[in-house]
């Protein structure tokens, strides 16, 4: 099968009713779509610790079990951080969701094959990890409504491997700056007390 | 005998510590087995200790302080990881149970447990010393206050005379 979804309308589709929800999005491209769809304090953009993006989902959604976490990372990234997956299994944090944009590349290096280009399954990965049995790789509309659903409602954790067109597209950077980044998060998380702690 | 890991798991209470990230250590089975007993705790076991620094930084931004128990080979899993918690000035507290020093059996835990401390510097932690059981608690005490009042990342090496495992029969023994 050929992707057909297009990345920068797979996440705006995720994040247009967003709410409450908390986002994580791992460094690079993913980073430039949750910027594309609209730059928010709830967001939570990284800019490097690649591999990492999963586990500051699984710390957040621990410390905020009421709140809905969306991880929004690429595939060369969760790839780096494969373990995370067996750790997220084992804590099973029913507010916790990944939405894998998976296209095949290193996006931000000149395009090189990931793991996934040669058929390695995130989301049979996930599943066997413990992750939700509803993880799965979506390739189509339809598909992938069905699993905007389950990222945004379902109970976690849960994965979606959504296969989407190898693009090459505009820069949209959120800010740099890491302890704005941070700060920013947890005044819009936590209100007046973030400053107090 | 100085119940050292029972005086740490006080100062983790004290410091209202909810989540315990670790990769297992013989040097820390005790604090691991009490951090895991305790409801108002989350102990998340880890793939490799690298998790635990994306696992500190999500807790911070959702209000939770967190710590990270690991033995001194994890460090070298975290490096890269620590550029985003000095960048963002997470405040961090890892726990490191030293190998590769004072009457170490096993050749291969010697370089990392050499480079331990330079390799934490050299990524702006704080490194604070432990090398008697009477120190333990009262650096983690000033470690945790460092972390969470001056928003710094800050690890205590307890000492391998500490935990005082002395060969690998030693060691299965425990």
């Amino acid at each position: 099968m050929s992707a057909i979804l297009k990345r920068r309308e797979i996440v705006a589709a995720l994040l247009q009713e967003r709410g409450e929800l908390l986002v994580v999005a791992g460094l690079g491209s993913t980073a430039w779509d949750v910027s594309a769809a609209g730059d928010s304090a709830l967001s939570f953009p990284l800019w490097g610790a690649m591999g990492a993006a999963a586990m500051v989902g699984l710390g957040l959604a621990l410390a905020q079990p009421a709140r809905r976490v969306l991880v929004i990372t690429g595939d060369g990234e969760m790839l780096m951080g494969l373990g995370s997956l067996a750790t997220i299994g084992v804590q099973r944090p029913r507010n916790l969701a990944i939405a894998v944009i998976d296209n095949e590349r290193y996006g931000e290096t000149g395009m090189q094959a990931t793991h996934t280009a040669s058929g390695v399954d995130l989301a049979g990965v996930a599943r066997a990890c413990g992750l939700g049995a509803s993880s799965a790789v979506v390739w189509t509309e339809a598909e992938f409504a069905a699993a905007r659903k389950a990222l945004l409602g379902e109970p976690g954790p849960v994965l979606m491997q959504i296969k989407v067109l190898a693009e090459k597209i505009p820069l949209v950077l959120p800010p740099r700056d890491g302890g704005l980044l941070k700060a920013r998060f947890r005044r819009a998380v936590l209100g007046p007390q973030a400053d107090a702690e | 005998m100085n119940d050292w890991p029972q005086k740490l798991f006080g100062v983790l209470k004290q410091a209202k510590v909810r989540q315990v990230g670790y990769v297992p250590d013989a040097g820390h089975k005790r604090l691991i087995e009490l951090c895991r007993a305790d409801p108002a705790m989350r102990a998340v076991p880890l793939s490799t200790e690298q998790e635990g620094i994306g696992l500190a930084a999500g807790a911070w931004l959702g209000g939770e302080r967190s710590v990270l128990l690991m033995q001194s080979s994890g460090v070298g899993n975290c490096i890269n990881a620590l550029g985003m918690t000095s960048e963002c000035r997470f405040p961090l507290l890892m726990l490191v149970t030293m190998r590769g020093e004072q009457g170490e059996f096993n050749p291969w835990q010697v370089p990392m447990g050499q480079a331990t401390r330079p390799a934490l510097e050299a990524m702006g932690v704080v490194v604070q010393y432990a090398a008697s059981a009477q120190e333990v608690q009262p650096t983690a005490e000033a470690a945790a206050r460092l972390a969470w009042g001056s928003y710094a990342a800050v690890a205590v090496l307890i000492a391998q005379r500490v935990i005082g495992i002395k060969s690998f029969q030693d060691q299965a023994g425990r």
